[in-house]
């Protein structure tokens, strides 16, 4: 409208171009708030996969110490510490093999979940499907039989299954699960059931660490009856009844089934050892859990007896019928599994014969006494397994032994009680069955590398890391052109490394933490071509964002973080003090990096972690101290030395597994004694220095009802062992369960 | 004398940030082999303090790309760094400016932004976001109740720095 156009165009103009910067500006301090997140997002991550590792290599000490536990165990409360033997040194139970050993199993009328008929048909699967969704547990009754069924399927496989996919339209591989029912169904929801169309090879670890395990291992092993052609299973090195003690699946069970836990266990042990440790696609494609070395041959690994290896923790026995000692083990041994309806006489019968220390001394090879021979029996093959542990009591330095699970081969003879004296034998060299064991854990325990080579993995205490070179040779050999594995966790789901050569690909989406990472599979058609889908299951991601998943997972890794600090604490403390020699409670970044470096070999960016672990003083450097502060909250502690409260929090995680194989009624108590024996056990295995009477007024200060018994829970907490924020986590899922099935 | 000084301090800064810059190229070093995503070099600029634009970043990453091949390589990032650094390339945004410019896009000066006009300057005008970046602004900054983004209270949030 005349002239006041002009203006108010020129003011438009104006007013673009103002909106335009404005938003310049917004978008560009938004990407970098944006990207300083997703650098936290790394530095989680990092943490999150040091910690893991660093996790799986205090394996050893556990299964050591069962052995020791195992050794040394006075009965309590008379009933013998059979769990743990059933457990680490089953006597072949023939009932278990017997078709009554479920049918004996009454299923009450007002049982509503899935009744299974075998042979299973698509009927059961979906009665499972539905059950599974639906919170419900199968009953033991289904779960024994069907891991008998399952057992009996797999006897007959072989230990590398070879796939063709001219029979399939396309494959598809998944990943680890670890107990991840969400991502199975999501998985099963977006690729489709396993049916003769869809063909499914799961690439092990189906269990531990995730709340449904036993769900998933049922739905897989269900598949696997029902469709024996389309559904293919491999071993991975969470199948191990060992692992299983220590990251869940043991307890899972033993939650779930309070009644028949221990027989069901026993079946998932001997199933878990007869799944088969490889798949090939069209002699082109191989699948295995972990990895592979530099030794690893193919043609061997078939013709092996595969459920002798029944878990990576157990080393091989350094068989004392090799060492051609024994005639009087043997027979002790024959006693023993002929005896197997009552497994504490025939202990107590050995146990009568040795004297309480006479294993313990054999295990660090010295003078024997004269009741040896009938010593180096019983529990066989825990006994010879100690003498072949590179563990040694006496240290609580997280690397005082060899980190991988090998041989001793530095000591190059061995003392052995015979008879009256002591025998030298020239250690033999490693007999078939240590070369059937290395060979099955290089493939369940490996990781690919980038620089060249083959190194003992000392992470994960177990296989190797492999380089390009390996996987370049092996593939060659053999007429293969890519290897498809699993073990550990990636971003996106999956990845590639070895120049193109080697897949990873892992099923467990959020894995360390809520928003943490994908999951994928991938699909193989006949020109073996890979493509991956990915997800991500979302029963909370939805409604957070990035910044508070983030913020979520960070806050969970650096509690992770601190609880190490804080269990390592005398070590680091000696380590700063080194660099503080006149006691000013001071050292530089540098230095505090540096100690941390060393105790805790874990490989973190300290420097940029460090605002969230310690506190400057106002001259840049940096009060050591203040690393070990703000523990979370946590009731005042009863007087105990320092000592023991930092014990007790590095070995929580075991402590706590020891505690429910104990209270085998999972009431959640132990009586006062059961605690006093477990814990002087526990520090004489460690060689920790505890006083008997300090460990008695723990006791005593715990049992805060006095009327003998510990809960053991409250236990953990006065010692802020487990944080209060576990149980406000376990609230925090509830409750946003409860919202997603609402709204 | 002004230009000694700034030598002086040129030095003592490449120390400590060096370490800086390490941590940050490592960080996403992802094969540890010393080379980055080409990707990710606005992410490592962002962590270190540092404002560039869409376009400052392609400049950059083109003088530096190792070849065409998609990675950076610390050899080239390095003095690269250094030279933004020195030049002061990428300033910093004052804090005053962001609240300045929401309320340049407040027209009405309500105190809020409605997200369907959030969205229509986020994604049209300046270098424009993709859905992915729109929909996670959106979540994270838009009010539940009253479903408007009060970019008053979503100020502190983008500036919050933790010394790093």
């Amino acid at each position: 409208m005349g002239c006041g156009t002009s203006v108010a165009t020129e003011k438009q103009g104006e007013t673009l171009e103002q909106a335009m910067k404005a938003a310049v500006l917004i978008q560009r301090w938004y990407r970098r708030y944006m990207a300083r997140l997703e650098m936290r997002r790394r530095y989680t991550w990092n943490i999150f996969q040091s910690i893991e590792y660093a996790g799986e290599q205090d394996q050893l000490q556990l299964s050591s110490f069962f052995t020791f536990m195992l050794d040394n165990f006075t009965q309590l409360n008379g009933n013998g510490p059979d769990l743990i033997s059933q457990l680490l040194d089953p006597v072949v139970d023939p009932w278990l093999d017997r078709e009554t050993c479920y049918n004996l199993i009454h299923v009450p009328e007002s049982y509503t979940g899935p009744r299974l008929s075998f042979p299973l048909s698509v009927a059961d699967t979906n009665a499972l499907l539905s059950a599974f969704k639906d919170q419900q547990t199968l009953h033991a009754r289904y779960v024994l039989q069907l891991l008998y069924e399952t057992k009996k399927l797999l006897k007959q496989m072989p230990n590398i299954v070879h796939l063709s996919t001219s029979y399939y339209k396309e494959i598809t591989i998944c990943g680890d699960l670890h107990g991840r029912l969400d991502d199975l169904l999501l998985i099963f929801y977006k690729n489709g059931l396993p049916s003769a169309e869809t063909p499914y090879v799961f690439n092990g670890d189906f269990v531990d660490r995730g709340k449904k395990s036993v769900e998933v291992v049922i739905l897989l092993f269900a598949f696997l009856l029902l469709y024996p052609d389309y559904m293919h299973l491999n071993r991975g090195n969470h199948e191990d009844h060992i692992m299983n003690l220590r990251y869940g699946f043991t307890k899972e069970v033993m939650q779930k089934y309070k009644t028949h836990g221990r027989e069901i266990l026993q079946l998932f042990q001997d199933v878990f050892s007869l799944l088969p440790i490889a798949t090939v696609i069209d002699g082109k494609i191989l699948i295995v859990h972990g990895g592979i070395s530099d030794q690893t041959d193919l043609d061997f690994l078939s013709s092996i007896e595969r459920h002798k290896v029944k878990s990576a923790l157990r080393f091989p026995r350094c068989s004392l019928e090799h060492l051609d000692i024994s005639q009087s083990c043997r027979q002790t041994k024959r006693t023993r599994s002929t005896d197997s309806s009552r497994p504490s006489s025939s202990r107590s019968q050995n146990k009568n014969q040795r004297t309480p220390n006479t294993r313990k001394k054999r295990c660090r090879l010295s003078r024997q006494d004269s009741a040896a021979s009938t010593s180096s029996s019983s529990s066989s093959s825990s006994s010879s397994s100690s003498l072949c542990s590179p563990r040694t009591p006496s240290c609580l330095s997280p690397h005082a032994f060899p980190s991988s699970p090998c041989m001793p081969y530095s000591v190059n003879v061995l003392q052995v009680p015979f008879l009256d004296s002591l025998s030298s034998i020239p250690l033999p060299s490693p007999s078939q069955h240590e070369q059937e064991w290395k060979q099955i854990v290089d493939i369940l325990w490996s990781d690919p590398k980038i620089q060249d080579g083959c190194s003992p993995n000392t992470f994960r205490g177990g296989g190797c890391y492999f380089g390009p070179d390996v996987t370049q040779r092996l593939l060659l050999q053999h007429g293969l052109q890519l290897l498809i594995r699993s073990h550990e966790c990636k971003q996106e789901g999956y990845e590639f490394c070895h120049n193109g050569k080697v897949i990873t690909i892992f099923s467990a989406s959020n894995y360390y933490e809520e928003g943490s990472n994908r999951g994928a599979y991938v699909k193989l058609g006949r020109e073996l071509v890979p493509r991956f889908y990915q997800y991500q299951v979302s029963r909370t991601t939805r409604k957070l964002t990035l910044t508070q998943r983030v913020r979520a997972a960070e806050g969970s890794a650096l509690r992770a973080l601190k609880e190490k600090l804080f269990a390592h604490r005398s070590e680091l403390m000696v380590g700063f003090q080194q660099y503080d020699q006149n006691n000013t409670g001071r050292v530089s970044v540098c230095e505090w990096a540096l100690v941390l470096e060393s105790v805790l070999r874990l490989d973190l960016p300290w420097r940029t972690l460090r605002p969230h672990l310690a506190r400057l003083a106002p001259d840049g450097s940096l009060e050591y101290q203040s690393c070990f502060e703000d523990m979370g909250p946590g009731i005042p502690l009863p007087q105990v030395t320092p000592n023991l409260a930092e014990t007790l929090f590095r070995y929580r995680t075991d402590i706590e597994i020891i505690f429910n194989i104990i209270d085998k009624d999972h009431s959640g108590l132990i009586s006062i004694e059961e605690f006093r024996q477990t814990w002087r056990l526990f520090s004489a295995h460690l060689g920790v220095a505890i006083d008997d009477s300090a460990i008695d007024d723990l006791a005593r200060s715990i049992d805060f009802n006095k009327d003998g018994s510990i809960d053991f829970t409250e236990f953990l907490e006065a010692f802020r062992v487990v944080h209060k924020l576990d149980s406000k986590d376990q609230q925090l899922h509830e409750k946003m369960d409860g919202e997603k099935r609402t709204g | 004398m002004a230009e000694n000084s700034k030598s002086a301090e040129a030095t003592v800064l490449n120390t400590k940030i060096l370490k800086k810059l390490k941590g940050a190229f490592q960080a996403f070093d992802t094969k540890s082999d010393n080379t980055v995503d080409i990707k990710e070099i606005g992410t490592i600029f962002y962590s270190l303090g540092f404002f560039p634009t869409q376009a400052d970043l392609q400049k950059f990453t083109s003088e530096v790309e190792d070849e065409r091949s998609g990675y950076i390589h610390w050899d080239r990032f390095l003095p690269a760094m250094t030279k933004v650094l020195l030049e002061d390339k990428f300033p910093p945004i004052a804090d005053e400016l962001l609240l300045q410019a929401f309320e340049v896009l407040d027209i009405e000066k309500r105190g809020y932004l409605k997200p369907e006009e959030l969205t229509n300057y986020m994604t049209k005008e300046g270098e424009p976001f993709t859905q992915e970046e729109m929909d996670e602004m959106l979540t994270a900054f838009t009010d539940e109740e009253k479903k408007h983004i009060y970019y008053k209270d979503v100020i502190p949030h983008l500036t919050l720095e933790r010394k790093m």
